[in-house]
Formats: structure tokens, sequence, C-alpha cells
């Protein structure tokens, strides 16, 4: 063991004595708090702890589990203790203990010791613990398990390792498959030669439904078998439905991904842009404009459509923009930077504007990417500029990036209010990247030179010496572009070689003097003058610039100025910089005739005065867009180790019907059609498809795991996938034709005497001779169930029962209708049964029945109440009066009485049910009562249940029933599936999550009982 | 992903590390320590920093550098934001984040770090799911188990991760079952010297409070959900319903989390709820400056601007500054030449303003720079966009849980440019 951890930041140990936590220090002997570690003092606490390892109980054991990791954390050595910790935590049964903390306290101390002192073969010998840890009942232990086992770095354990997780990929538990997708990297970097068998189980994960799992596994995919594009295409669909339900870190790590990913198989939505000329890119060349023509008018030919699975993508991704996490946020607005049509990408900028609100270090990231973004489209940000004004609070690596974006959005319209702003800097904040800005600014927009270098002579002043010579180096670059104009700016600058020192502004100011010492034919000489005087002082890039003046007064100006050459090239001669000799050597050899000279004295003069051109201030963002944006490596603008590059457009579009979810081989020889095939709209009718029926397991793979824990939970959901392969083999028939065969199916089945308006009610669809029959002749009257709403004793004499009659409530089609029978057993007469004071939760309301005049001793009346309940089961409280008494009642409705029957096809119901996925899905398993086996007795106990109507159904495994709610109109679907000896799968999709979840414990009663 | 985890504190000390994969040497903060130097300011630490081997991504809260050690390209947003949730949990569990705090409760740092990070990706960051596995220490369960001697063993092992709503811990329970939410906003504003506004933008946010017992299900709707065009959400929140009926609907944490926040821009009218006037002049040649500032309050519908503190960085040329405030006190740091006036509340009757000389530096020229003035205040009862929460409605439970709603309007960062 080298390294201690800790050891710098706690210098003496005695330091940590506070930082056990206090309740492990009361219950030991005090030697933690003092240790001075010296020798018998730690052994002494040593020996405490490996008899509190000794100890039976578990309370204790804990103890000295945290008071290790508290040593390790302090850097003490604690590695003697192994031993006894494997012994006898280890070697307990883990499912004994049930405090997480236990278990994570000994997780960390193991993962620990094989992190920092490579114990591997130490961390052998509980590798039986984890075994056994991996077949416990709880979740947590058996994610725990793995983890800790995937972690250990030993060859010799590779194998069963791999049998962990391939067990764990078929776990029950998502969270426990969620582990298993995180311990593929960690074998793979171990032994990269199991690539293969990893990659079969990440396949496995791919088609996993849940959202915890698909991020984690998209991590693993990238980090094993990223080349595998082809495992992502079943998946596409899926992965694009799931997004908005994953959690934050998979939606960044599957939204690159996808990215990625529809680069290599979508084509680019603005290539035919072009060819109309409506917005182009302003910082197009000729070259780039002929070709993207030559594609456009390719692309006449054909007109572009987009993938349909592409605007999927667009359209999931986009709600994340809204995003709490601004890590997704980032991921989104790349995507749409790299992915959209130029028209759409614009709404990404509000939500990058909103970051700029987040902490630093998440501005500086975005306005690293808004700096990119702005170069290619100017136009998205510019409602935003004010954005990016800067505040004097800004740390300046932000200012700096601000500066660099309000100069990109510069242009012919906003200038003026640009420039004030960044007058205003000038004034108070690091001035020289100002500078660089107005310079930029004034290259890129012609219109302002003028003022903007009247801005920077102003500069010139300032007292600041960095400013003055940014100014300078700015204010050369400028002039560069129409020298003949500035000659008085260019006498002001000669006269600031007496004072300016910073090298590259002095360098500048002789460069320029050089170039148009013909605009200054009499300073030109007196600067050469001076220079020469303190040539041996200077900097070398000011020594070249003034070998350089030299050179250019001695052919301009010879008469002059050839003495004080000569000195400065002997000067030159003996410098110590052997670049500076090279320089003057070579120059004197050019401009001096001797008689030895060659051809190239004769153009000495073109040589040094040719026109040179001026030079582009560009910003260094430009090009950057290569690198996918919001990555490391388009921050550093450099390859990060592990970057992949953004793939180009395709040429032509790669078979796109690789991402139809495959049906069954059987199924397709009877010759399916896909809707693709046919021509159908695929964007309204794919992506629901593909929830329905997608994720087949590959045979193969289920049929080899050999879980004992989770054969269960296999076997059930691989029956439950043949039924939705047949479901979607009748999808993709023709509707007639499927029609017909419902039909044929419906008739061929034993006609039940309860399933009889089914059938007729099918028929009648079927030749659309009648409308749909209205619902509540669906909804068998016999199965009313009564309630009391008041008992005859504490009604003294008067009974009242009511029931929910499941007819529309006429006055308001939102309420749910009470049925109230009204029971007088006195032997008087009640008068004026009416009722007052409601009582109701926000939003609730009621439609009270009419008051019942009078009720004779002995008589039964009946009356029917509204009542709105928001889709909630909140009671309804009310007094019910007579002439004499009040009495305080209330109604609370069971869930299945707050939806109305609706009819759907099975098509529309597969549709919807595709829509209600994720989170407002809810599956339970269930053994039927033996009552409720077949069809009539679970469609009977389903409608009592809850108000639902039958939806036709294909499969006779299966009984699906609809409805809505009576407030918000959300759709409620039941899905019973049967299998054999009276096992069968509820399911209910539910917009409403509560409802889904109350009414799955209703219908489990009712089917249980 | 995440390799290791550096902190390092103010004064440059790695006080702790924590690694996922593999050791990487401390060291490697070397070219943190590096930057650190270069930077006059400690938050000019850039973010990003490019070793040999290594990239460090690092942010700064609490005076406390957390440095992730990345091997390999993965988005910076990405660690960022996690280091960022890394400090919010700490805090959530020991109040503070402070490096004794830290200290003191390092079982549980690395039982937290141990359980949101698995091999270098997150696993675990909702701070429900984080309770419920690890329990936070509290003073009560500490004296508890220190009186009785024991510790929290027998507690049912969480079923965490299985629910449906995997933000919101299942069997919760409270005999009061209570729902606070606050409405705060603040304004971020640029004043130039005239008084008219350059800019000037309100970020608000919706924190909640919510301790009830069970599913609750609750929305929540506002009279002018219009002001709410540029959102961001908790994962509770359903996204298709406020699409479709500008209703915020959601199965809420348990406990304190952040609802939404909004941002509403310069381009709708932002109401200014103060206003300054100042003087502050600096003659050539003369070793004394004016100093004279006046505040007042302007379009706070009838509300008391409180707490009200003034901050100017005043040029460095200023030696001392002698004023007299007509309520209130200040303070002139002649070190950092920061001066501060604590006003309090602005009494519209009489407006508070702070006037008299500030001495320079004898010789020095005329400071070319003019102070920017930071203004600070708190408004109670008021959200100065108009926003106003509707009603809270609760279905999927049956008690009546107690409502509650606050509004507070703060300033943000609100500056007044130099006068001229």
């Amino acid at each position: 063991p080298s390294i201690h951890p800790f050891s710098s930041a706690y210098p003496g140990p005695g330091r940590g004595g506070s930082s056990l936590s206090k309740d492990a220090q009361t219950s030991l002997s005090p030697d933690t708090s003092s240790s001075s570690s010296g020798g018998i003092f730690s052994s002494l606490r040593h020996d405490d702890l490996k008899e509190m390892l000794d100890s039976n109980k578990d309370s204790l054991k804990l103890e000295a589990m945290k008071r290790i990791v508290a040593m390790i954390a302090r850097g003490k050595n604690a590695s003697d203790l192994f031993p006894a910790v494997v012994k006898n935590v280890a070697c307990k049964n883990i499912e004994v203990c049930n405090e997480y903390s236990f278990i994570l306290c000994f997780l960390f101390y193991l993962l620990h010791f094989i992190i920092y002192f490579e114990q591997q073969d130490l961390a052998l010998l509980s590798i039986s613990t984890f075994q056994r840890g991996l077949k416990d009942p709880n979740q947590l232990i058996r994610a725990s398990a793995l983890r800790v086992l995937s972690s250990i770095r030993v060859t010799i354990i590779v194998p069963i390792m791999m049998l962990a997780i391939k067990e764990a990929a078929s776990d029950m538990s998502p969270y426990v498959r969620k582990t298993a997708a995180h311990a593929i990297p960690k074998l793979y970097s171990l032994d990269p030669e199991q690539k293969d068998q990893l990659i079969e189980v990440i396949e496995k994960l791919l088609a996993d439904k849940t959202t915890l799992v698909a991020g984690s596994v998209v991590m693993a995919f990238e980090e094993v078998c990223l080349e595998r594009i082809d495992l992502i295409h079943k998946n596409y669909r899926k992965l694009c439905n799931l997004l908005i339900d994953v959690e934050e870190w998979g939606q960044v790590v599957i939204i690159n991904m996808l990215t990625r990913y529809a680069r290599t198989q979508f084509l680019n939505p603005n290539i035919n842009k072009t060819f109309y000329g409506s917005d182009e890119d302003e910082d197009e060349d000729e070259e780039e404009k002929e070709k993207k023509a030559e594609v456009a008018a390719m692309a006449k030919r054909k007109p572009y459509v987009m993938d349909p699975d592409h605007r999927l993508l667009l359209r999931n991704t986009k709600p994340l923009l809204q995003s709490r996490n601004a890590a997704v946020v980032m991921a989104v607005a790349q995507l749409y930077f790299h992915l959209a049509p130029k028209a759409e990408v614009g709404v990404i900028a509000k939500a990058l504007v909103r970051l700029l609100r987040s902490h630093s270090e998440v501005q500086y990231v975005v306005l690293q990417n808004v700096a990119t973004m702005t170069i290619k489209r100017r136009g998205m940000f510019e409602p935003y500029l004010k954005s990016f004004y800067i505040r004097s609070t800004d740390p300046t690596q932000i200012k700096v990036l601000k500066l660099e974006v309000l100069t990109n959005l510069a242009n012919e319209t906003n200038i003026s209010t640009i420039l004030r702003e960044f007058q205003t800097y000038i004034k108070s904040m690091d001035k020289d990247f100002v500078a660089q800005a107005i310079g930029r600014c004034a290259t890129n927009i012609g219109e302002v030179r003028d003022t903007c270098l009247n801005g920077l002579v102003q500069l010139l002043s300032n007292r600041d010496e960095l400013v003055v010579a940014e100014s300078v180096v700015v204010i050369k670059k400028l002039l560069q572009m129409q020298p003949e104009k500035h000659s008085d700016i260019i006498k002001h600058m000669a006269k600031l070689t007496d004072n300016i020192q910073v090298p590259m502004a002095r360098a500048s100011i002789l460069w320029l003097i050089g170039e148009y010492c013909e605009h200054v034919p009499k300073i030109a000489p007196d600067v050469l003058r001076k220079m020469a005087k303190s040539f041996t002082n200077e900097e070398d890039i000011v020594k070249l610039q003034i070998i350089n003046l030299a050179a250019k007064l001695y052919l301009t100006n010879s008469k002059q100025t050839k003495l004080l050459t000569q000195y400065v090239l002997n000067l030159a001669k003996y410098d110590q910089n052997y670049d500076i000799r090279d320089r003057a050597r070579f120059i004197r050899q050019l401009i001096v005739p001797t008689e030895k000279s060659g051809a190239l004295s004769k153009y000495a003069k073109k040589l040094f005065l040719a026109l040179k051109p001026a030079p582009v201030l560009e910003s260094t963002f430009k090009d950057r867009d290569h690198f996918q944006l919001g990555s490391l490596s388009h921050l550093l603008n450099a390859k990060a180790g592990g970057y992949q590059e953004l793939p180009d457009w395709p040429e032509a579009a790669p078979d796109p019907s690789v991402r139809n979810v495959e049906v069954k081989e059987s199924v397709r020889a009877v010759g399916t059609v896909t809707y693709r095939d046919t021509g159908a709209p695929w964007a309204l009718q794919g992506p629901q498809k593909l929830e329905g029926s997608s994720c087949p397991r590959s045979d193969s793979a289920s049929g080899s795991e050999g879980s004992s824990s989770s054969e269960g939970s296999g076997s059930g959901s691989r029956s439950e996938e043949t039924e939705e392969g047949s479901e979607s083999e009748e999808k993709e028939e023709d509707k007639e034709e499927k029609d017909k065969k419902k039909k044929k199916k419906e008739f061929k089945k034993p006609v039940q005497e309860s399933e009889r308006w089914q059938t007729l009610l099918f028929v009648k669809l079927v030749n659309n001779a009648l409308p749909p029959p209205s619902p509540q002749t669906i909804a068998p009257s016999s199965a009313l169930k009564t309630y009391e709403l008041l008992h005859r004793i504490t009604g003294e004499g008067l009974s009242v029962e009511y029931c929910f009659s499941r007819q529309p409530f006429s006055p308001d089609a939102n309420m749910v209708a009470v049925q109230m029978e009204f029971t007088n057993n006195t032997t008087s007469d009640t008068k004026n049964l009416h009722m007052e004071e409601v009582k109701l939760q926000s939003g609730m309301r009621v439609k009270e029945f009419p008051e019942i005049e009078l009720l004779p001793a002995g008589e039964t009346a009946t009356a029917v109440m509204g009542i709105d309940f928001c889709d909630s089961t909140q009671a309804a409280n009310f007094q019910l009066c007579t002439n004499t008494r009040k009495f305080f009642v209330s109604i609370q409705p069971p869930v299945g009485e707050l939806m109305r029957p609706v009819f759907l096809t099975e098509n529309e119901f597969k549709k919807e049910q595709g829509q209600l996925m994720g989170m407002n899905e809810i599956t339970e398993k269930l053994t039927l009562g033996v009552k409720c086996r077949n069809e009539h007795a679970i469609v009977q106990r389903v409608t009592a249940a809850a108000n639902l109507s039958r939806v036709p159904c294909g499969s006779d495994k299966e009984c699906r029933f609809a409805g809505r709610t009576v407030t918000s109109g959300s759709l409620v679907l039941v899905t019973v599936a049967t299998r054999d000896e009276g096992a069968a799968q509820l399911m209910v999709n539910c917009e409403k999550m509560v409802i889904g979840t109350m009414l799955v414990k209703d219908i489990l009663l009712a089917l249980t009982q | 992903m995440i390799h290791s985890l550096f902190l390092v504190n103010a004064s440059g000390d790695i006080f702790l590390e924590k690694h996922w994969k593999s050791v990487v040497s401390r060291s490697v903060c070397d070219y943190f320590f590096e930057a650190q130097e270069r930077a006059t300011e400690p938050e000019n630490v850039p973010p990003v920093i490019s070793t040999p081997h290594h990239y460090l991504i690092s942010v700064l809260r609490h005076r406390i550098y957390f440095v992730a050690v990345i091997q390999s390209e993965v988005p910076p947003l990405f660690v960022i934001e996690f280091l960022h949730r890394v400090v919010d949990t700490f805090q959530d569990y020991f109040g503070v984040c402070t490096e004794a705090a830290i200290k003191d409760n390092v079982v549980v740092v690395y039982e937290l770090l141990e359980e949101m990070l698995d091999n270098g990706f997150p696993l675990a960051t909702e701070s429900n799911i984080l309770k419920e596995l690890i329990k936070p220490p509290t003073i009560l369960r500490t004296m508890v188990n220190t009186i009785t001697g024991s510790t929290n063993v027998g507690e049912q092992l969480p079923t965490g991760q299985l629910s449906v709503v995997p933000w919101r811990r299942t069997g919760v329970k409270y005999t009061n079952n209570e729902a606070y939410f606050d409405v705060v906003e603040e304004i971020d504003a640029i004043i130039d010297k005239s008084g008219s506004t350059i800019t000037a933008e309100i970020q608000g946010v919706i924190d909640a409070c919510v301790k009830l017992t069970g599913m609750p299900d609750l929305t929540l709707s506002f009279m002018n959900p219009r002001l709410l065009d540029d959102v961001s959400f908790h994962p509770c929140v359903r996204f298709k319903r406020w699409e479709a009926e500008r209703i915020l609907s959601f199965i809420p944490p348990d406990g304190n989390f952040r609802l939404l926040s909004y941002h509403v821009s310069s381009q709708n009218l932002v109401a200014i709820p103060v206003y300054v006037k100042h003087n502050i002049t600096f003659r050539e040649g003369s070793s004394q400056g004016r100093f004279d500032l006046t505040l007042g309050p302007k379009q706070t519908m009838g509300k008391a601007v409180e707490s009200v503190l003034v901050s100017s960085q005043l040029p460095r040329g200023v030696l001392n500054a002698s004023l007299n405030p007509s309520q209130g006190t200040y303070t002139f740091d002649p070190v950092t030449k920061l001066l501060t006036w604590d006003v309090g509340k602005i009494n519209p009757q009489k407006l508070p303003s702070l006037k008299g000389t500030m001495s320079l530096q004898a010789g020095a020229s005329k400071p070319d720079e003019n102070p920017t003035i930071n203004i600070q205040f708190k408004i109670q009862q008021m959200a100065i966009s108009g926003l106003k929460v509707n009603r809270l409605d609760m279905y999927g439970e049956k008690y009546k849980p107690f409502k509650g709603i606050k509004y507070m309007t703060k300033a943000g960062k609100f500056q007044d440019l130099p006068t001229q």
C-alpha cells in the first residue's frame, strides 16, 4: 500500500477526531479522538475494531465498519483489518443485515481496497458472498453485489462476472438491470476478449422497455461497441419515444448517440434550401455554393422529404429544451444545430439564453457553444442581443466570451448599439479585449470602419498601457485596409514609440511606418534613428521590425538612411539571437549592392514593398463546428481522447426499413405489408405501432438464460411478446382484410350469451349500417352495486341508498349520475326532502336533485343527482334535509365509476395504448380467482368494477376495455391477458397515474376473489 | 466518465478525494493549482483545464473547488451539472456545504458519492431516492443514538427505485399535511446614467416544500400563465399538460424542491422598483471627490422596499470616504475600496441619501473610471412580473392539505452604470 489518500490534507492524524459520526465515538473507547497513531494506540484500536467485527451484534459490526471507513477517509492505513472484515462481514449472509448503510460501508470498503491497494486476491475471498448476494430477494443487495463483483479486477473471475452480468441483465428489477449495464464497460476494460458476449448482453438490454435502464445501456453501448450501429436500428423509435421519461443523465447520453446515428441514416434537411436562395449562410464561398447548387439540382429532381424517423427524433427531443438540467438542454441544442432544418433551429436560442442565468461554469460552456453557433447562424441569437451584455460582476472569461458573441452578432443594423455598449466597457473593464472586439466589428462592417478607428485612436491616449498596445495592434490591421487616408494616424502612432513599451505594439508601429513610409517621409527616418539608438535593448520581435524598417527605408530613401541601415545591420550581425543574425545577413545580401549580388537584389524593392493583402480579423470560433457542439473537444478546440467524429450526411439515405420493428418470420411469410410499403402516413402511425410491438428479445438470447430467479418473469414476458407479435401481424394487414378475418374469428367462436352484444356491435360496425350503440347498453345493468347513504336507524326511519347508474347525466356531461332511493320506514310522512350545505373539494361541483316534497310513510322514491368529482375519489359531503331533521352524509365514488365507456376499434386501442407508455402504464401479474377463469366472467367482473366498454380483440386470450374519465376525458385502457392455469396479466394505461393505480387495485380485487 | 473527484479549499489544499475507477495521483491537481495561481479572482479559474493525460473540470461553490478528473470525451456540461448536483445534495444533507461539514460527515459523504456514481456514471441523484438509501444525519438521531447506544440497524431496507414515480419515495406519512410554494423573483437590470433601463429581466423560481402523505397528484394553475413562456421544469411536471392547458400537473417529490424556474425577458416591460440618483465627481488636480447618492421607490405597488444594501467599488485612487448617511450605516474598506451602505427600509416620505467627500491620493490623476453601483433589496408579498397563482388542487388522496403561497421580489444583479 503505497498511496495514502488523505495524508497531505491531514498533516497530523489527531485532527480528524471530530469527523467520525458522533454516535460512533460515544459507544466506543475514546481512542479515536486522540489517536496519535503511536504504535500502541493504533494497534489497540485495531484490536478493538477486530473485536467489534467479531461480535454478534449487527450494530457493533456496523459501527466498526463506519469507523474503518472514516479511518480510510482520513488517510490511515486500515489494510491489516481487511482479513477481519472479509471474515466477519463478508462471510456472514448479507441478506441478514437489513441496513443499507451497512452494505454501502462494506461496498465502499471493498471498493477502496480494490481500487487503492489492488488487493484483488483478498477480495476473491469474499466472492462467494457476492455470488450469494446476487440471488438475494432484495434488489438493492443484488445490485450492490454486482457492483462490487464487477469492480474486482482479476482476470480469473471474468467468467463469473460474465455469468453474473448475464443473469442480472434478465433480472426482474430494472434497478439491477441498470447495474448490469454499468458493469458491462467494467468487464470490457478488464478483458476486451469478451466483447462478443457483451454485445449480446447489450443487445438484450437495448431491447429493455424500462426508462431506468435505457440511459445506462446506451452508455455501455458507447463504450463497448460504438461501431455496431445496427443494434440501434430496431430500438431507434423506442428510444425516441422513451426519451422524455428517461432520467436526466441517460437523456444526455442517448441524445448524443442519436445525433450521430441520425447523421449516418438520414439526409441533410438543408440541401435544397440554397437552390431557392432563401437563406444562405453568409460566409459561404462560391465554390461551396456551386457544389450546393449541384446537390440542390439533384434534390430538385427528387424532392427532399424528411424521413419520418428524423422528424420523430426532432419532435421528441424538443420538450427537453425545458429541462432543468443544463446538460440536457445543451444536448438537445446541439442535436437541433446538427440535424434540424434551418428554419427550425431557432427554437434552441431561447433555451440557451436561459442557461446564461445559471452557474458561471455553465455560462462558460454555453457561451463557447453560442459563439460557434453565432458564426454559422447569426440571426438566431440576434433577438437576444441584450442578454449578452456584460456585467461588471462577470468573471473575466465570461466577459471575453460575451464580447466574442456580441462581435459575432454585430451587423449594419445593430452596430451602433453594440459600439455604444463597447464604449461603456472601455471605461470600466478589461479594456484590451474590447479593443479587439471593436477592431473585429470594424473589419466586418465597412460602414462603421471610420467610427471604430476614431474610437480606437481615442484609446491611444488611455493611461493603461495594455489598452494602448492592444489598440495599436488593432489599428495596424485596420489601417492596412486603406492607409492613404490615414497618414495623420500613422504620424500620431509614430510619436507613441517614445512612450509605449509593450513589444507587440512597438513592433506593430514600426511595421506600419516601414510599410507606409512614403506617407510619412519625414518622420520615418527619425523613428529609425531613435530605434537604432535603443536597438540593443529591444525585444527580439521589435528588433526584427527595426531591421525590416531599415531595409524598407534604405530602398525608398537611401540617401538619408544608408548609414543608419548599415549601423543597424551591424548591430544585428552580432546579436545573440540567431534568427536576428540570419535576418540581418539575408537582408544585407538583398539590398546592399555588391559585385557578387545575385539576380534577386534587382527585385528587392518588389520583394519588400509589395502590396500586402489586408489581414482578416477572424473569430477564433470560426470552423469550430466541425466538432460536435457541446463536446469536450469542441470546448478545447482539440480532439479529446475517445472523441467520435460527427459523421457527414450520407449522399443517399440508407434503407429506412431497418428501423421497422420485426414481426415474426412465419407471419411475414403470409405476405404482410408494412405501412411504409403501402405508403400510408407513417408519421401518424409508425411510432405508436412500434411501442406496442417493439423490442422482441431474440429468441436465442432468452432461451439461453439460465437464471433461476428470473425464470418466471422471463417466460411471462416471452409469451406476452408472442401475442404482441400476432397483434402486430394483424396491424400490418389491410383494414378490410383484417376486418373480414376478425369477423370470421368472432363467428367461429361459440357465441356466448354475454358476448352477443359485442359481436353484434362488431358486425354493425363493420357493415357501417348503424352508428355505435350508446354505451349504456354495454354496461351490464345487473352489476350495479348499491351503497348505503343513510341507515334507517341513524336516519330515524328514513333510509337512503344510492348507486352509480352509469347513465349519462343530461344536465352536465361532466358529472357522474348518482341515483338515490329514499325509503320512508316511519309511520308518518316525510316532507321537503332536499340537500343543503354541500361541502366539496376544490374543483368539484354538484347538481342537486330536485326537492321531493312528500314521501308518504312506507313509500319509496328515487331521485338522480350529478356530481363532478374532478376525476378524484374525494367524497362529496352534504346535508340531507327534511322539514324536521338534517343528516350529514357523504358520497364517495369507487374509482371505476369516474369513467364512462367509449367505443374503440382494435386499431384505435393499440394506437392510444402506444401513446400511454412509460409511467402511464401499470402492469400487474395476478392469479385469477377460481370462478372467473373464463372470458365471460372476466368481462363481467371488470365491467362491474369499472364503467368501461369492451374493445373487440382478435385474440381470445385477451380482453380489452376502454373508457374515458368523466371530467377530463382522459383515456383509460385496460387489458387482461390470460395465461395457463389462471395466471393472468393486467395492464392499465391511463394518463392519470393516480386513477390508473387505483383502478388496478380495484380490478385486481375483482378478478382474484 | 468521471474518474476521480478532488475537493480543494480556498487555500489550495486537497481535503477529500474519491476515485471510482482507479487511483489518479493527486499530483494531477498541480495543473489546477497553476491555473488557480494565474487567476486574479477565485472565479476566474477556467472550468475546463486540459493536462497531458487528463482533463480537469471544476466548479466553485461555497469557496470549495470540486475538481473532477476526466480521461476521455464527455460533454463538459454533463460533468459540471453533476458536480453542482453533488453540492446541492451535500447542502441538502448537512444544511451547509463547508469544508468543516464535509469533514464532520465524511462517512456519509463517501456513502453519497458511492451511491451517486457507479463506475463514473451517475446512478442515483434524486434527493428522495438518496435519502431513502442513506439517512441524513440529524441532531435528534445522533442524540438518541448517543443515549441508547444504538444505531439505525433494524430499519427496513428501502424498496428504492421500484416506484413508478422515480423522484418520490414511497410510504410517505405526515400528521400535518402541508404544501407551501414560494414564488421568488429576481430582477436583473442595468440602468444607465440617465436613469433609463438598458436591460431588465426577471428570473423567477417556484420553490416548493411539500409534505403530503401518500401519492398526491397536484395541479397548480396560474391567473396569467402567459407570462411563463420561458420555463424549465422539475422532471415531475407533466409537459404535455402544460403545453395543452398551461397547468402544472405533477406528483411532487417529498420535501423541498424547485418546481420550475422561469425567465421573463427584456422584451416584456419590466417594472423597476427603485431608482437611484447619484452624483460622484472627481476633479482634476484636486485631492477631493464629491459623493452624493439618493434612493427612492418606484413602481412598487404600495409594498415596502426592505433590506436595501448599496455597494460600490470605488476607484483605486480613493484613500478614504467621509460620508453622512441619512439612515443606516456605511462602511468603506480602504484595502478593497469597497463601499457598502446598509440602508434598511426605504421610507417614501423621507428618502435615504448618502452624501460627503472622498479623499484621493495626493498627486494621483483623476480616476478615469466611475464606480458602478450595485443595489440589493427585497419586496415581500409581491412578484414583480405580476405572476399570480390561481389555485392548487390535490387528487389521489383523501385528506385536506394545508396550502400556502408566498411571493417575494429580490434584486438579482441590479446595477447602475457610472455617471460621466
